[in-house]
């Protein structure tokens, strides 16, 4: 199972991987009870604090691959991958979404600490990171910009 | 190497040479025919044509008054207007370099120093320098395919045609895109088989990232072996219809540029050379990121810059250049290559006077039989204008504010927005405006127009939205174009304010702008697929058949705020 579940996030991660939000690890899924407090939550520090990470340390170990402006606000592809030993989760958070916290992750027995995705995004916004590494939390942002289009060149 | 000594001194031998606007003996046509003998240099030799818009034949083009820079590039290339760019590249005043590179004394100097570019002269000038300089290649860094009617009547044939004619051997694109992606397909496996590589590292599929063109090509140019990089304009699918590209997706993508320029790198490349369209600001930032690149051949942002901006990285210092816009220009860039290294480079921004070079007739006779079939309607004589039409600039241009006029009194609205877009040729007072030259100005694939009631609020919103695609601090985050047109409405703006706090001060009408009540606003060009609207074209051909005379009318320009002396900023 454990191999399996390496074999699935990696091979998932290589395809692109909308599968895994949408899927695996979505609301209700196998791996992980849905959090209600953190999914629920309709701010930032709310959904920090439903996750168990009211005060998460910012680091440079985690890196966020997100377009400068997105293409698509409604399919807004996200990476992390964190560099911090002994990741055990990581979670991607829109902060001016109605519902801040978008998805989270759980890695078990030394899963890659990578992860990619793609989130709806109504506006301009920072995306964070939040990942969870031997009972501590780290955070990183990014902003995203959702625009209107059209105008250029 | 040239340092910025030696270019005084050239261009201080050419004034010496009698160069100079008030000289009697250098009236167009009249000129020294030396201008072109541009003595080789090294052993790999790349000629850069960019941002060409389509214009068959020689065109006036007006340099912006107004090219605000902000956060660090304020005063710095390209953020330079008129004299300031003179002084910072030693031009003298009152030359024909002068009226290639600024705005100043802009009908007069049009009058003496006669058009600019055109496919038949730019052929002429290729060819004279591929003679001195063997092996050398021709890149093109797109917005070729857009621009003129005959580009849009021909589906981009014409363009096509006349790029394989002219000897084209590396391309990127941006409005390209806007044919769909399945004309650009068609035309890059078919007509550019064996002939033109088109490159661009950005541009891969939405659903598992494969690339849709080749990233970079690798070329030999007299036993050096040179990469050349593409990179298409990574906000396309953003400032242009997502629709026509649904399976693509761009942006700037970094990482992925320094993986290309390492594997190139890895085999064997000894010169890397970056074929972008970009626009320089975002060259610039991606030259200090990016290492390994020797040098970044730029456009999209319509900059000529007379020398190239020169950027340190970790590794070393990349060549930022940008090489204008509607076939005005000619980059030459040679690199003296010893022992697998660059050892000195020279480069030149050759304005194409039109006047000082013979058209080559294969490619004129070219040109005529593309434009045989629509004569009749490229002609049609629409006005006359009695000032000077022009496009350019960040906030407004002459030629602008008559489409603007021409919505709101076509369609009945109270305020208008016209798209910021950088390409469109200029006229001189007493020119006609014919439908060619409307053309030159509206020719795009989305081109409907649209009457729609939006509260002030909303307007407010999209003016703020558009004035931080061209004023972020951060350049990744421009997208090239410059500041939409508002006809109507009055307002004030800070360059170097946050989204949400640029725009201040709305009128209309003498009265301010509410923010909850409605307005009629026209506008063109709709990102939206399904758009039925009138062609912009017809709305303003429409209303110049009607006033048949264009008087000088006044600009609606916003009130700048907050910036300073910039250099980027004369009015």
């Amino acid at each position: 199972m454990n191999m399996l579940r390496r074999n699935i996030l990696k091979g998932a991660s290589a395809a692109g991987t909308l599968a895994i939000a949408a899927g695996l690890f979505g609301t209700g899924n196998a791996f992980a009870a849905y959090n209600t407090a953190a999914f629920g939550a309709k701010s930032v520090a709310d959904a920090l604090k439903g996750m168990g990470a009211a005060t998460p340390t910012d680091s440079k170990d985690i890196a966020i691959k997100a377009p400068d402006i997105a293409e698509n606000g409604a399919v807004v592809p996200v990476e992390v991958t964190s560099k911090i030993a002994g990741t055990t989760s990581i979670a991607i958070l829109a902060e001016k979404n109605p519902n801040p916290l978008v998805a989270s992750f759980k890695l078990e027995n030394g899963a890659e600490p990578y992860i990619s995705t793609r989130i709806k995004m109504g506006q301009t916004a920072m995306i964070r990171a939040v990942v969870t590494a031997g009972g501590k939390t780290y955070t990183t942002a990014k902003e995203v910009k959702v625009t209107i289009g059209g105008c250029g060149g | 190497m040239m340092n910025r000594r030696e270019f005084l001194q050239l261009l201080a031998v050419a004034a010496a040479s009698g160069m100079a606007i008030d000289s009697k003996q250098v009236l167009a046509g009249n000129a020294p025919s030396e201008f072109y003998d541009v003595p080789a240099y090294g052993n790999v030799s790349l000629m850069h044509m960019t941002d060409c818009h389509a214009q068959l034949l020689p065109i006036y083009f007006r340099e912006p008054n107004v090219n605000i820079g902000v956060g660090g590039a304020v005063g710095q290339p390209p953020h330079l207007v008129g004299e300031y760019l003179l002084k910072h590249y030693g031009i003298r005043p009152g030359t024909r370099e002068a009226y290639a590179f600024t705005y100043l004394d802009f009908q007069a100097a049009a009058r003496t120093y006669g058009k600019v570019g055109g496919f038949a002269h730019l052929k002429t000038l290729v060819d004279k320098v591929r003679a001195s300089r063997p092996g050398s290649l021709l890149l093109d860094g797109g917005d070729t395919w857009q621009g003129s009617a005959t580009s849009l009547w021909t589906n981009a044939q014409d363009m096509v045609d006349a790029c394989k004619l002219l000897g084209v051997n590396v391309m990127t694109g941006h409005w390209e895109f806007t044919y769909g992606a399945e004309r650009v397909k068609q035309i890059v496996n078919n007509d550019f088989k064996d002939s033109i590589d088109f490159v661009a590292q950005n541009v891969t599929t939405n659903d598992f990232g494969d690339q849709v063109f080749k990233p970079y090509t690798m070329k030999v140019i007299n036993g050096v072996q040179v990469a050349i990089i593409g990179q298409a304009f990574p906000y396309t699918p953003i400032a242009n219809p997502r629709y026509m590209v649904p399976d693509w997706t761009f942006g700037i993508q970094d990482e992925n540029m320094q993986k290309v320029v390492d594997e190139t790198r890895a085999k064997g490349a000894q010169v890397v050379v970056l074929l972008s369209h970009n626009g320089m600001d975002v060259d610039i930032k991606m030259a200090s990121r990016v290492t390994g690149i020797d040098a970044i051949l730029g456009g999209h942002t319509h900059d000529g810059v007379p020398q190239p901006y020169q950027v340190k990285n970790a590794k070393g210092i990349t060549l930022v250049t940008n090489a204008g816009s509607n076939g005005k220009f000619l980059g030459v860039m040679d690199f003296d290559v010893r022992n697998g290294k660059i050892a000195g480079w020279k480069y030149r921004l050759l304005p194409v006077f039109s006047n000082l070079i013979a058209p080559d007739a294969k490619m004129a006779k070219f040109i005529d039989n593309v434009r045989a079939p629509f004569i009749a309607k490229l002609d049609e004589k629409l006005a006359i204008t009695e000032d000077v039409l022009y496009r350019r600039g960040n906030f407004n241009g002459t030629f602008d504010q008559l489409i603007l006029d021409a919505l709101m009194a076509v369609k009945g609205a109270d305020a208008a927005f016209s798209p910021g877009f950088r390409w469109g040729t200029s006229l001189l007072a007493g020119d006609t405006i014919t439908m060619d030259k409307l053309m030159d100005q509206t020719a795009i694939t989305y081109p409907s127009t649209s009457l729609t009631e939006m509260t002030g609020a909303t307007i407010k919103t999209i003016m703020e939205d558009v004035c931080d695609n061209l004023f972020n601090s951060d350049p990744y985050y421009q997208q090239g174009g410059d500041m939409v047109r508002v006809g109507g409405i009055q307002y004030t703006v800070h360059p170097n304010n946050k989204i949400g706090n640029r725009i201040s001060n709305m009128m209309l009408k003498g009265k301010p702008i509410d923010a909850s009540r409605k307005y009629k606003v026209a506008g063109w060009a709709p990102v939206a697929e399904g758009a039925t609207g009138v062609p912009i074209w017809d709305v303003v051909a429409t209303y110049l058949r009607d006033i048949k005379v264009v008087k000088p009318r006044p600009l609606n320009m916003p009130k700048v705020m907050g910036i300073g002396n910039n250099p980027g900023y004369v009015v």
